[in-house]
């Protein structure tokens, strides 16, 4: 490994409290109901939304093991569950890993 | 200094029976597994956690590492993948800032800035009054904190056992946690299609520029969202 760890891990840390102290530096003159504060909260969900979705679609990792379809069939599954289980986020979660291990497992 | 009853009330949301802890713990003992397998000493590992708190992020480091990427690259690969944290930050924030309340606590508490914790607390916030929301908010943090370290702790020590389905299902516990989350947060026109919008967008956009594509994807459908939802109220 070229880099140092120690030094890996504050750049890391850095890299990431920049945009929390910012984001809470810059929170102190918007006010909860005005537009700007809508606004930063439908980017929020967007941003989430998209990280989600290529967690899933291009993931990082292990994940990239699987493929598209196992993973499809694990979402959808998943989503099932969530909804028959009138949306319990802890079923439809331990699910889904059960259900990729199986599958990647047999496939 | 920091209110008792609100700090536990909010440290006492992970025991909710739709609690993220569950599924925010099995991560981190990916992520612990992952490190110690990376050369990580167990100092090394938990102290990555602590300071970086940030699943995405530290997935990321573990990949450049791999590669043997450049400190400034590790930075700006970093940067973009948590970007997401700075609107998380400014939609929350202003929910929590009361006049009565010292700024020390919003400048430290920043850093429990993370999904599982921040959709607790926009889920919960309307039943705290607003001055002790800042109380709640950091004992929801310090309760998701502990257990994304002690995830962390458990994924080091028991990394010998996890197979590759065992790392598998893992890695798909969080994607599918926050999806179904985020599923159960779209309950106004502006969410619902914040979320629809980013979850195509993001992908969509990998295709143009990987490194951007969350931002871009955020960006542009959260702005296309809010301005549809402002359209609909007037």
């Amino acid at each position: 490994m070229s880099v140092n760890i120690v030094l890996a891990i504050f750049v890391t840390s850095l890299a990431t409290f920049l945009s929390r102290i910012l984001g809470a530096l810059s929170s102190e003159r918007i006010k909860e109901t005005s537009k700007i504060f809508k606004w930063f909260n439908c980017l929020a969900y967007a941003t989430l939304a998209a990280l989600i979705s290529r967690t899933i679609i291009f993931p990082v990792g292990i994940l990239n093991e699987a493929s598209y379809f196992i993973r499809l069939i694990v979402v959808v599954l998943s989503l099932i569950v969530f909804l028959i289980s009138k949306k319990n986020y802890v079923y439809p979660t331990i699910f889904s890993a059960f259900c990729m291990s199986l599958l990647s497992n047999f496939f | 200094m920091i209110n008792r009853e609100f700090f536990f009330k909010g440290y006492k949301s992970i025991l909710a029976h739709d609690s993220p802890a569950i599924a925010l713990g099995c991560c981190f003992i990916a992520i612990g597994a992952l490190l110690k397998n990376l050369g990580f000493n167990i100092q090394e590992s938990i102290f990555s956690t602590m300071l970086t708190y940030a699943l995405p992020g530290s997935l990321v480091m573990a990949e450049s590492l791999l590669v043997g990427a450049s400190l400034i690259n590790i930075f700006l690969a970093v940067w973009l993948v948590n970007a997401r944290l700075y609107p998380m930050a400014v939609s929350l924030f202003p929910l929590m800032i009361h006049e009565d309340q010292p700024k020390w606590k919003y400048y430290f508490s920043c850093h429990f800035i993370a999904v599982s914790a921040w959709l607790i607390m926009k889920s919960n916030y309307n039943s705290i009054p607003k001055k002790q929301r800042i109380d709640y908010w950091i004992g929801i943090g310090s309760a998701t904190w502990s257990v994304a370290i002690i995830g962390t702790f458990i994924g080091f020590f028991f990394s010998e056992y996890l197979n590759k389905d065992m790392m598998m299902g893992l890695a798909i516990l969080n994607p599918i946690y926050f999806l179904c989350m985020m599923v159960g947060a779209s309950k106004t026109i502006q969410i619902t299609l914040s979320v629809l919008l980013g979850a195509i967008l993001g992908p969509i956009f990998y295709f143009l520029t990987p490194e951007w594509s969350i931002l871009l994807g955020g960006i542009v459908g959260g702005t296309i969202a809010y301005l549809v939802g402002e359209l609909h109220v007037s």
